[in-house]
Order: structure tokens, then sequence, then C-alpha cells
């Protein structure tokens, strides 16, 4: 027996339908049970998902399976309004026609939209059923012009059609709501998948030369290092397709049989882990990943993205970024007493301002001015440098490789602001001297346990 | 303020130079000189030799590019076979299927990128696609201008396919062209389809280079420079459609990879099968344009220690480009053929020699009053010197086998410069430089041997082990075997001669081995140059005790060997005679054009305006402010007495007092407090130019006055 229940379908459509989206059973039937009264017609669902379960898979099978005329449009993709309603005509116009793609329709306003979305539906002879538009990604419709938000919201209202916008989103619907002309959706949350679900789902697609038995005790093992950083099921199922041969390994080897967990479980572990800080985090890519393991290398010497660092400069370059990191972090009050030869003396209790005790760091790079940063160069170079136009073009490529940034507008002549964006770690890679002396929260490291 | 103002004019005029040159050349030498000095047929050697080097340093960049290119094909290839056949087809389902993506470190010299994708893109296109499209970070500000251009590009090469049937649709579809996803995967099922029914007719020849269904390689030339929104869009929404389409990314970066996870949120980067390219770092690429342009006697032209080191500076200190330091040699090429009349001379052996009978009497002048000349008619003979000085059918000959001598002398020279740089290479804290560049600044400048840095080369070599002596002996006979000079079958016995009783060594007795073995590692343990010169000395004392064994014997051979072929072919270019017509020389003029200082320039121009008027009235003390001189400078010269606000009512009246004792107008009108209309004027004036330089500019926090915007020496 289904779960799921509905008069208008036949058992063996939902029970297909059932084992196509494990874990869904409440979302689907409720649903189900909006979609089944063809007369009847709801406005807009507003389906929230998190994680990307692939929420548009579930209702895209769901529509296909139940045969419902439907629209599906993906708002990234379709990114200006215009392109996002002509898809949608053009998708309705190959609805019920075997053509493939639909000719295409000039649509440039909402209003031309709502008008040829009545001949359309007139045409293709969908008066008597509900019509519905699945908007992917539908966060996106908020960066459109205002109107299209609440156009799609009303869209029953002014069509006079029976016609169900479906939103699917990643953020709830009270960040949304537009100030005029809304139409209140109805709201469908779907959960994150829980672990059991997870297993569930995953152990559903074992391969066919293996019994479902060991890809779930596989699938156990896998969740059970992944699942703390990673809940994602498409980024799980390709992490679990990828380290499945070297699961399997012993197995085809005749080391052990496919019962002998913790054999396989030993074999497994170390080499996962390590995915974890690798290929999860596309520090080196699938297919070297795969690579490694047909060879059985080591993956220790196949160097990640982040490993590459460090950042050759040139001389003055370096010296460049040394004295915006400074002029960013030091305050400029500071300047006299780090930078000057004979700056008299300062009392420690005076140099401290109470506001500043908390770090530099955690407040983020300060933007100065472009003569500080070349105050500051002049002072920590040891020798001369002459203010040629190689010097003032080196800031600008600096800023242009991100390693600082403009603040203001680019067409500021006059004063020019910048800020230093490296880390620290980033200078004392390349600051070979000790920094120490002229770094102002050395003197004011902040007291964290 | 006024720097950054200023520097883009100075950006302006620099390229306009660079235009200038290659432009109007043949004006520009033909002006300078008049035509008893061959300055046409010095242009045309000059156009000829910087042919040569142009094409060499193409052929450099094509090779040292080869390996990364191989490289980025061949993942190329690798990537699209797996979209076509997956292994098991489980694995294919369940892999979630990712764009395939190089990461393209190429270094912050961004002025060379341009070049790389150039020839990288060209590559492509004849090895592995059509469809190479490469993307500016300035051209797409948003998505939807990033899909225009993509598409654009890619419809302008499908022109290329077809020929002109096709045009009238390209002009349809670019009219209104949907730039989506979608209708690019439209287009490249009907590209694709076509060719493949096309392929028996007339397509045979290009598509038989290009693969089966060739995958669009985009090429991200500034990542860094991308905003995040765009890429991520971009990679999001191509990620929906990579099954229709094999789409490749190239991410050209300049910095580190890294930059990819900083733009990138996990959940972008996860549609991306990240795999990274290194490309040569810019300093290997510079050694070798340095090894085949500067260290050969291919081209008879020849940069002087001073002109390499602000070359070499330049590179180091400010921009790593390759580019930039070609186009800094050509520049010398063009001063350097522009300048010395006797330049003429500078080419290939024979053709100089053939072209030393026909110099005219003007340009035989030439050649006395070169310095280097001179210094050789001083060694000769007074018979001869009067000759040499009077007839110049006599001094067309002697200058025949001088240049001749000038030419085995640089053969010679390049030869043992890399033999020295062998033995200087494996010595602890290389004190002649690692690079051959460095080494070959220190021999050109000045007498090596009589350095510091020589001698306690030298001393490091005599301590050298025995199987590193013979290695690096059986280098340096390779490259004296290799070198044209015949002059060198004697070095090369020689050098023979020594690895024969190297040999022969071994098969005495091993107790001297233990001596030198026990020293070595004694050296080896010691880092630093002061300890291992005291245990240096310590060990030449104990030794003096000692007989020396046979092997320190030779040793000390083989160095004075050495020592002797520094001391014979080693000699500074500067004393060579004619030197000056294969060198460029003035590093001044070089320095002036390539690291423009405006700011520098500006204050000269104000603060001394003789400099670049040449009026003789405008020749003043340093102090005083001279009264003929323009207003803006004697504005400009009042101003730097002044604090950070300055009063105009005060400026004014120094400004009219300076003025009016020019003109000697009668000093009554002067004390009356009227100032002169016409001076008020011209103040006014003089202080908005100083304000649209960028020198002062109006302040609020007090009435009548103006902030000085720049302090301090410049």
């Amino acid at each position: 027996m289904p779960n799921f229940e509905h008069p208008e379908y036949p058992e063996a459509t939902l029970l297909h339908l059932e084992s196509m989206v494990p874990c869904r059973e409440s979302q689907v039937s409720s649903l189900l049970s909006i979609f089944g009264e063809v007369a009847r017609s709801i406005l807009c669902i507003w389906v929230d998902y998190r994680c990307s379960t692939k929420m548009f898979v579930l209702t895209n099978r769901l529509k296909t399976n139940l045969n419902l005329p439907h629209v599906f449009v993906n708002c990234v993709e379709c990114f200006t309004s215009r392109l996002l309603l002509e898809e949608i005509l053009t998708q309705l116009q190959s609805l019920s026609s075997e053509k493939k793609h639909g000719s295409h329709v000039p649509c440039d306003t909402f209003n031309d939209f709502v008008r040829l979305f009545k001949q359309e539906i007139i045409t293709q002879d969908l008066q008597n059923q509900t019509v519905y538009i699945v908007l992917d990604k539908a966060e996106q419709l908020r960066e459109m012009e205002a109107n299209v938000l609440p156009g799609f919201l009303r869209l029953q209202e002014m069509t006079d059609r029976n016609v169900t916008v479906i939103f699917l989103s990643e953020i709830v619907w009270e960040l949304f709501r537009p100030n005029t002309g809304c139409l209140e959706p109805f709201t469908l949350y779907f959960s994150d998948y829980s672990i059991g679900n997870l297993q569930k789902i995953l152990s559903h697609y074992h391969p066919p030369e293996y019994s479902a038995d060991f890809y779930a005790a596989y699938i156990n093992i896998l969740l059970g290092v992944f699942y703390t950083v990673c809940r994602d099921l498409k980024e799980l199922r390709h992490l679990a397709a990828l380290n499945f041969t070297k699961y399997c390994e012993p197995v085809v080897r005749g080391e052990a049989n496919e019962r002998d967990t913790r054999r396989l479980w030993k074999n497994i572990e170390s080499h996962l882990k390590k995915a974890m800080q690798t290929v999860y985090l596309r520090e080196i890519s699938s297919s070297q990943w795969e690579r490694i393991q047909k060879d059985d290398g080591e993956p220790g010497h196949l160097k990640g993205l982040s490993a590459h660092a460090h950042v050759e400069l040139p001389y003055y370059s370096k010296f460049l970024l040394i004295a915006a990191y400074l002029a960013s972090y030091n305050p400029a009050r500071t300047d006299k007493r780090f930078f000057l030869k004979h700056h008299g003396k300062i009392k420690k209790t005076n140099f401290l301002k109470k506001h500043e005790k908390t770090s530099n760091h955690l407040l983020g790079p300060k933007p100065f001015p472009l003569d500080r940063l070349l105050a500051i160069l002049y002072s920590i170079v040891d020798n001369k440098v002459a203010p040629t136009a190689n010097i003032f073009s080196q800031i600008t490529s600096l800023v242009t490789l991100q390693l600082l940034t403009l603040v203001g507008h680019d067409d500021q002549l006059d004063g020019p602001k910048y800020k230093c964006t490296v880390s620290l770690d980033f200078i004392r890679a390349i600051a070979r001297f000790r920094l120490k002396k002229v770094y102002y929260d050395t003197y004011n490291t902040p007291k964290i346990t | 303020t006024a720097v950054r103002f200023v520097n883009k004019k100075c950006y302006i005029r620099a390229r306009f130079v660079y235009i200038y040159l290659s432009f109007c050349l043949t004006d520009y030498f033909s002006q300078g000189k008049n035509d008893s000095e061959d300055s046409g047929l010095r242009f045309a050697t000059c156009q000829l030799l910087w042919k040569q080097i142009n094409s060499e340093t193409e052929k450099i960049q094509e090779e040292l590019n080869k390996q990364l290119f191989d490289n980025l094909i061949h993942f190329l290839r690798q990537s699209h076979s797996e979209l076509q056949t997956k292994k098991t087809e489980w694995m294919c389902r369940m892999k979630s299927s990712e764009i395939p993506t190089a990461a393209l470190v190429l270094g912050v010299n961004v002025t060379d990128h341009d070049m790389t994708f150039k020839s990288l893109s060209e590559v492509l296109q004849d090895n592995v696609t059509p469809y190479v499209v490469s993307l500016q970070a300035k051209e797409c500000p948003g998505i939807k201008h990033l899909l225009q251009k993509l598409m654009g590009q890619l419809m302008d090469c499908n022109v290329d396919v077809d020929s002109s049937e096709e045009e009238e649709c390209v002009n349809i579809s670019q009219k209104k062209i949907r730039c989506s996803m979608a209708s690019l995967s439209k287009w490249y099922e009907s590209v694709t389809k076509k060719t493949d029914s096309e392929t028996p007719s007339k397509k045979r020849t290009s598509s038989s280079r290009h693969w089966q269904s060739p995958p669009i390689v985009v090429i991200f030339k500034d990542m860094e420079s991308f905003t995040t929104k765009v890429l991520q869009d971009f990679i999001v929404i191509s990620s929906q459609h990579i099954r229709e389409f094999p789409l490749v990314l190239i991410f050209g970066i300049a910095t580190s990879p890294m930059i990819i996870h900083r733009l990138l949120p996990h959940s972008v980067s996860s549609l991306l099968c990240i795999e990274l390219f290194q490309s040569l770092s810019c300093k290997e690429h510079l050694a070798t344009v340095i090894d085949k342009l500067l260290l050969t006697t291919q081209f008879p032209f020849k940069l002087s220690e001073k002109v390499l080191q602000v070359l070499i500076n330049i590179f180091l200190y400010h921009d790593f480009s390759v580019q930039n330091f070609i186009k800094g040699f050509q520049l010398s090429i063009v001063e350097h053929f522009y300048s010395q009349p006797l330049s003429v001379l500078c080419c290939q052996l024979l053709e100089a020699k053939k072209r030393v009978n026909s110099l005219s009497h003007n340009q035989c002048e030439n050649i006395r009053s070169l310095p280097s000349f001179r210094r050789y008619v001083e060694s000769q003979v007074s018979e001869k010197q009067i000759a040499l000085l009077t007839e110049d059918s006599f001094l067309k000959e002697v200058t025949q086998t001088l240049l001749e001598d000038l030419h085995i002398y640089h053969e010679n020279y390049f030869t043992v410069l890399r033999c020295l740089h062998v033995f200087t290479t494996s010595l602890p804290k290389y004190p002649l430089g690692k690079q051959i560049r460095e080494l070959h600044c220190a021999c050109l400048g000045k007498s090596v041997w009589e350095t510091e840095e020589y001698e306690s080369a030298i001393q490091l070599l005599r301590m050298l082990a025995k199987d590193e002596l013979v290695a690096i002996l059986q280098k340096c006979a390779e490259i004296f075997i290799s070198s044209s000079g015949k002059q060198f079958s004697n070095t090369v016995e020689k050098l023979e001669e020594f690895l024969a009783r190297f040999q022969n060594l071994e098969a005495e007795t091993s107790e001297v081995q233990d001596v030198s073995v026990s020293s070595q590692k004694e050296l080896q343990k010691t880092t630093d140059l002061y300890h291992l010169q005291k245990t240096l000395l310590a060990l030449k004392e104990s030794k003096r005790s000692k007989k020396l064994t046979k092997f320190e014997m030779l040793r000390f051979e083989v160095v004075d060997f050495i020592d002797s072929l520094v001391r014979s072919y080693l000699a500074p270019a500067e004393m060579q005679t004619l030197n000056e017509v294969v060198y460029f020389n003035t590093a001044n003029t070089l320095r002036e054009h390539l690291n423009a200082a405006p700011r520098i320039a500006l204050h000269t121009a104000l603060n001394n305006p003789y400099c670049y008027l040449k009026n003789q009235t405008l020749k003043s003390d340093v102090g005083c402010i001279s009264n003929t001189a323009p207003d803006i400078c004697i504005v400009y010269k009042l101003h730097l007495e002044c604090g950070r606000l300055i009063n105009l009512v005060d400026w004014l009246e120094a400004f009219s007092t300076v003025v009016t004792a020019v003109e000697g107008t009668d000093p009554d009108a002067v004390a009356t407090d009227q100032v002169d209309e016409i001076i008020h004027a011209r103040f006014i004036r003089a202080v908005s130019e100083l304000e649209l330089l960028g020198f002062i500019k109006p302040s609020k926090q007090k009435t009548d006055h103006v902030a000085r915007l720049t302090w301090g020496g410049c």
C-alpha cells in the first residue's frame, strides 16, 4: 500500500512516486492534496527549503508523474524579468504540442505577459485544468522589477484562469514580502533530512553489482564521517560514488568478504577523513582524487589549492603591501612613534587609549590616504625610494590583484583612500623581517581564551 | 593628489613615446643627424636587428609555454572524454556532473598575461576546439554582459567555420540575441550537428584537428577582478546545462589559487572540478631571455653593465614583467642606433667589415674620437699613431681587424662566463651571485678578479670535494666543446687531462681522501661565511705544515687554471677597443624613459625653469627667486616657504613684491597698499594653475586660506 492516498490517481502511480521521493511523505501528501483538485485552485504556494534538498526535482517528479500541465523556470538563469516571462510563455507553448521548443514570443512587460498567457491557455485548450508555474530560486525575483513578484502572486486574479504559481526558495517568505500588492501565499516548509533519512535515501541507490546491505554499511560509515560537515544530499551522493571503489578494494582482492565490516571500516576510515579535507573542500578535484585512488598513491604528495598560498611580488610591491598593512591596522596616531627616529618619549599609559584596547584585527582594516602609505613606505625601505611612476602604477596593480582595495569611487583623483585586504599570515610570509617593532597590535594583544 | 594627476599625464606621454618610436622612426633617425652618418643604413640595420630579436623572443616564449599548454590540452582532452564515456553506469549517475575547471596561476606580472592568453587561445583553437572565448572582468560587470560577450564571441567564431550564408544568419541572430544558456545549448547542438553532416565535404581538414564534439572553453583572464556575483551566477547557470554541451572553464589567476575559495562559496565551488596549473615563474623566464638574447654572439648589439642593471632593477623592483624588459631592450636598441653614428657597424661581422670600407671621412673622424680608440692609438708606436690619425684607408684596415678582435672577445667571453658560472653556482652562499646575469654584470663592469667576491669565491673553490670538482670539470669541458670558438681546443685538452688525472688519483691510496673528506665534513658543518673562512684559514695553516696531498695539488692546479682563464678572457667590455660600436651605454636616458619620476620633474620645472626653458635670463642661484621666471614658478617658490595653510593676502603681497621688483617700477607706487590689477589677475591665474596641478586646495578651515598638499623634498 502506498503511503499516499488519492482518489484520482491509480495506486501504481502513487507507489512509483513514493519510490522516487523517499522521506518526504508528509510534504508530498499535502502537495498532492493541493494538486489533486483540478477545478479548485490554490493561488500561490511558497515552498521553503533549506540545504538544497533538490526540491525542484521533487516537484518536477510530482508533476511529470501525475501528468499535470506545468512550466518550470529557474530564476537565476532568467536573470531579467523579460527573459523570465518569455521563457514561461515558450514553455507553455510546447506543453501540448509535440514541438520540443516553442517559437520565441516577445514579451516586454507584465501586462503583455498576462495577455499572452490568457491567449496561450485558450490555444492550448487548458481552460479546464490548472496550470502550474514553478519558479526555482525565487529569491532572485527580489532583484527584478518591483512588480514582478506581486504580479506572480496575483497571477490567478489577473488572468482569471486556473493557475498556480509555486515559488521554490531557500529563504523564508517573511524576507520577501513586498510592500504593496501582496497576496499571502500558502507556505510549505521542507525540513532538513535527518541522518536516518539520508541513510535511507543514499542506500536506496546502491550499485547493481553489490547488495543493498553492503552499500548501506558503506553509507553508514560515510555518514559517520561527513554528517557533521555536510548534509547536502547531492554532495553526499557524489562523495559516496567517489570513494566507493576504495571501499570495495578488499572485497575485490578477496581479502575480506562483504560482511567483514570491521576490516572494511579500517580500510576506508582514514581515506574518508582525507577526502573530507581535500575533495570535499575542492582543494583537489574529483578527477584528481579518482586518479590517486587508481594509482593507489598517497594523496599527501598532491598539494591542494591552499598549499599554493605564497605570492611572489616585486621588491617595492612587497614593501608597499607591508606599508599598506601597517597603515590599515596601526592607528595613525602611532605612526610618529613607530616610524620616526626621534619621536621623543611617549608614555605607555597615554599611548594606549582605552577604546583601542580591542585588537585592531577584530575591527578589520581601516582606510588610509595615499600620502600616509607613501610616508610609511619611505620609512620602512632602507634606501631612498624615488617616487617614480612605477611606484604609483604598482599601487594600482595591487588594487587590481585585490590585495588592496580602493575606498570610495574610482574616479576620485583627489586624495584616494585604500584598504589593505590581506591577512597577517600573508604579510608575515612576505615580510621576513620582524614586523613586531612597528606593529601596534603586539602591544595590545587581545585576551581571547 | 598631484601625483596621481600627473601620473596619468606621464603615463599618456610614455605611451605616446612608444607609439612615436614605432611609427615615426624613419623621421626620427634622419632628423637627428645628417646623412653623412648613414642614418638610413642605421635605421635599416636597427629594424632588421629588432625583427630578428623579436622573432627570437617569440620563439623563446613558445618554448617556455609549451609544457604548460600541453598539460592544459591533456586536461581538456581528459575532462572531455570523461563526460562522454563513463566507466560504469552507476558511477555516472551518482556523481554530480562538475564543470571541469583549470586554475591557471600565472604570477603577478599582469602585463605578460595578455601574450600568454593570446597564444593559449591560438593553441587551443588550432588543436582542440574552435570555440574559445576569453573574458575580461571589465567587460562583464553583470551576468547579462558576460553572456552577451560569450555568445557574441562564439557566434563570431561560427562565421569562421562557414562562409557567406552563415553570416547573414549571424547578423540576424545578433540583433535579437537571447542571452540565455538555453539558446546557447541550442546553438551548440545545431553547430555540432551541422559539422557532422558536413564533414565529408569541405570541413574535413579543420574538423580532423578538432575533436568530435569540441568543448566550449571559457577563459576568465583576470579572475581577481571579477565580481563574486557574476561568477557565481554564471557557474550556477552553466552547471545546469553541462550535460547539454561540454563546457570547460579556465581561470587566469595572478595571485594564488586561494582566491577561488575567496570568491566562491562552497555551494558554488562544489559545482567545479578544479585542477591547478602553474606557469613558469617570471624569473626563470627572464633568465632564459637574458641567456638567449644577451649572452650570445648571435646578435651584435650588447648592453653595458649599467644599462643592464637598470633593466634588471626595473624588473625585480617594480613589475616582474618580461614584456617590459624586452620593451626596454628595444628602446635601448633604438636609442643606440639613433645616438651613436658608428652603430652602423653594429651588425654581423662580415657585413660590418664591408661597411667599414664605405665609411665616410666624417665617420672616420667619429672613430678617431672614440675614447677606446684613443686609448688604443696611444698604445701604438708613433709612426702608426700618425698613420691612424691621418690616413682614412689605414684606419679602415685597422678597424676591420679591431672589429674581428671584438667579435672573438665576445665568443670567448660568453664561453668562459658560462664555465665560471658552473663553478660559482656550486659554492655555498654564492659570493658571485646565483644567476648568470649577476656574474655577467660583475664581469662587464670591472675586472672581476680584482673584487673581494672573486677572491672569496676562488678560496672556496680551493676547498671543493673531489666528486663535485670532477662533475664541474666535465660540465665545463662540455661547454667548451659546444662553443664555436676554435681557440679552446687547448683548453679542452687541458681539462680532459685534469679529468684523467683525477681518475688516476682514485686508483692511488685512499689515505689522501680521508683527510680531504674530513675537512670537507668540517666545512659542511659550518654554515656561515665568517666561520667558513676561519676554518679555511686554520686548514690552510695546518696544510702548510703538512705536505700537500696529490689531490690537493691537483685541485690547486685546476683552480689556478680557471683563474688564468678568467683573467685572460673575462676582461671588462669597456677595455675593449671599439666597444662603443656595439655597447649601449647611456643608462640615464633609459632610466628617464622607463622609470619616469613625474613628481621630481614637476618640481624641477617649477623650481628651476631654466632646466627646461633654457633661457639665459632664468639662470639663477638656488636660493633666490628669479623675477623673470614665469608667474607660476614664482608662486610655487613662495608657497614652498609656507606652512600647511597659506594666507592668500600675504601670498599676493609677496608675489607683487617679487614681480614689481623685476619690472623696476618706482618704489613709491609699490608702497601704496593697492596692488596693480594686472598683477592681481596674474597671481590668481598662477594660483589656480597650482591648484590644477594639485599642489594646493581651497580650505574651509579659515577664510582666505588655501591648504598645501605636498611636503618635503621630492
